[in-house]
């Protein structure tokens, strides 16, 4: 048997261009919540066009109607099926207060594995310029940083931070930018099974390592320490988490939890992933700040010891931050 | 890997009351054009924070270099998560050629899914111009990048307003079919969607097919149907194989019309 098409056509078109016209409101306004009515309407116009396309799939072949169909009814399946609990209201603060720190504390191992990776870096770093000073052009691309550190902080402490006058506000804006591009990347190469995220962690180690350990033996570990702490205690651990990020997805790619597919895997830390990404964003935009107008201040501008004092304090607030904040309203279920 | 009749690839979903349905995998090029497109939209617009940004200078240059360095990365990697999701799965690029993100299983789009697959965009785009993500898509069945695969979404096309063009065919020639009931009856009984379909594709397509093939065309498909049922010699012998075709086509389609306004292709 064989659909007459056209009188199938004229009888239901109607009904396709009603639904058609109430899935475009409900497409262009995410917020519209339907009436009673209205949304009986919809589902039953749903059906309706469900069951025609069943019939012009099974007793007709105009690959026109079959397609227009199938786009209705695949358009209407997602917001009549769609059983997931829709996200809450987004509210700043319980985002920030308990879901950044109850999400990371779910993911130790992959930040433990990200600093650990960090932490051979900086040691493979240090020792390679422990071993071979000739290696620091290679390791250290950065013209600011090929100098003799002593020389450099002379410089600087002449300078008393009026390098960067009237260019604070962009300076912190490249640093905001660039951090958050590098922190993303990191967490985006966790799709090459972390293969790329283990490379980037160890490499800004090795920066790390080569600076500190070219500092520290030049005898300016007090210029050091008051020149990195103050945005390093938050932009270090930010990058970290990147890499915890990044591992997280790893871990869903690679498939520890065997029971479940690849797509629940993935599905299972999507939210997880965007609230890390939400909480590095936020704390690397902090750490922008902190470097172009507070630790580009050297002595005798700022004493080191508070320029120390305050980034330690940073560190042990964000230590705190991330054990603590969040652990008494802890969600029962959390996920899997 | 499901490929539809163009040899596209097809995302075939079933829902709950068991309701099939195929939607189209959007193409490679197709999706580089609204990639190139979306490109564009981020560079106007950067384009004129750039200019307003230039008055504020008068003001205060490093705020106004500051807010421009910001504004652009907030542009270049919201643009996408924003459009998305308030276009339900379409940017600018999108929405021009056609093409629309949805889920992978056919449900709402959620915003995670739309940061995740724009968030991972980097990984696609290495080395340059998306060759990992183009190659990794090229090989996936159902055509996702990699940020596709980690969202669970795949972006389609999105057919055309349905236009049909069975009215654009003149119906003014007598159907000797007509005269045999039965015969019709046992046509529509015997021909399947899909044998229908063919035909009538043939007949529409006729003017794009050489003089040579369209015979030789037509010919195998009558033979096919004159193997499905068999009218009387004379019935046969009067009209030629496209016309017996358009026949056929005639009779399966329009099988409400009355005699009294006989009807032919």
């Amino acid at each position: 048997m064989i659909l007459d098409l056209q009188q199938f056509i004229s009888s239901e078109r109607p009904r396709w261009d009603e639904f058609e016209t109430l899935l475009k409101q409900i497409e262009e306004d995410p917020d519209l919540n339907l009436s009673l009515e209205q949304a009986r309407r919809f589902h039953y116009l749903y059906d309706r066009a469900a069951s025609d396309l069943l019939r012009v799939s099974t007793f007709a072949s105009s690959p026109e109607i079959l397609h227009y169909l199938e786009s209705l009814v695949a358009r209407a399946y997602g917001e009549i099926h769609e059983t997931r609990e829709p996200r809450r209201r987004f509210i700043f603060w319980h985002w920030f207060s308990q879901q950044i720190p109850q999400t990371f504390r779910r993911h130790l191992t992959a930040f433990w594995c990200s600093v650990a990776l960090t932490l051979l870096g900086v040691i493979f770093g240090a020792g390679i310029l422990y071993v071979d000073p000739t290696a620091k052009e290679t390791l250290l691309p950065f013209s600011h940083l090929q100098g003799k550190p002593s020389e450099r902080v002379a410089e600087e402490e002449q300078n008393k931070g009026h390098q960067l006058e009237g260019k604070k506000a962009g300076f912190a804006g490249f640093l905001m930018t660039h951090n958050i591009r590098v922190a993303l990347f990191t967490l985006a190469l966790g799709m090459t099974y972390g293969i790329g995220t283990v490379v980037m962690l160890f490499y800004n180690g090795v920066i790390l390592g080569a600076v500190s350990f070219d500092y520290i033996q030049d005898g300016q570990t007090r210029f050091l320490i008051g020149w990195l702490l103050p945005h390093g205690s938050i932009e270090i651990p930010s990058v970290i988490i990147a890499g915890q990020a990044g591992f997280v997805l790893a871990g869903a790619l690679i498939g520890s939890r065997k029971r479940m597919t690849l797509l629940d895997r993935l599905a299972s830390v999507r939210n997880d992933l965007v609230t890390l990404i939400g909480g590095f964003c936020l704390l690397l935009v902090w750490a922008g700040i902190i470097e172009a107008f507070f630790s580009q201040y050297h002595e005798p501008v700022l004493p080191y010891g508070v320029k120390i004092g305050f980034g330690l304090l940073e560190l042990v607030l964000l230590c705190g931050y991330l054990s603590f904040s969040g652990r008494k309203n802890r969600p029962q279920n959390t996920s899997p | 890997m499901i490929l539809n009749l163009s040899g596209r690839k097809t995302l075939q979903i079933q829902t709950p009351e068991g309701v099939v349905f195929n939607l189209t995998v959007a193409g490679l090029f197709t999706r580089f054009l609204a990639w190139i497109v979306d490109g564009v939209a981020i560079m106007t617009a950067s384009s004129i924070i750039g200019t307003c940004t230039r008055f504020l200078a008068i003001i205060s240059p490093d705020f106004a270099n500051a807010l421009f360095i910001i504004l652009y990365a907030v542009i270049s990697v919201g643009y996408g998560i924003f459009t998305e999701w308030r276009w339900r799965g379409q940017s600018w690029g999108k929405r021009l050629l056609r093409l629309r993100v949805i889920d992978a299983s056919g449900l709402k789009l959620q915003l995670s899914q739309i940061i995740i697959r724009n968030l991972l965009r980097p990984v696609d785009l290495l080395p340059a111009c998306y060759l990992l993500g183009g190659i990794f898509s090229f090989w996936n069945r159902r055509g996702q990048r990699l940020g596709d695969l980690a969202a669970n979404t795949v972006v389609v096309s999105i057919p055309d307003t349905l236009v049909l063009n069975t009215q654009s065919l003149k119906e003014a020639k007598y159907n000797s079919f007509r005269d045999y009931p039965h015969l019709e009856s046992r046509l529509r009984q015997r021909v399947k969607p899909v044998e229908a379909a063919v035909a009538l594709d043939a007949i529409l397509r006729r003017d794009e097919i050489s003089l040579e093939a369209r015979i030789e065309l037509f010919r195998q498909i009558a033979a096919h149907f004159r193997s499905l049922v068999s009218f009387e010699d004379k019935v046969e012998e009067m009209i030629t194989d496209e016309q017996f075709v358009r026949n056929v086509v005639a009779s399966i389609y329009r099988q409400t019309n009355s005699r009294q306004t006989p009807v032919s292709f």
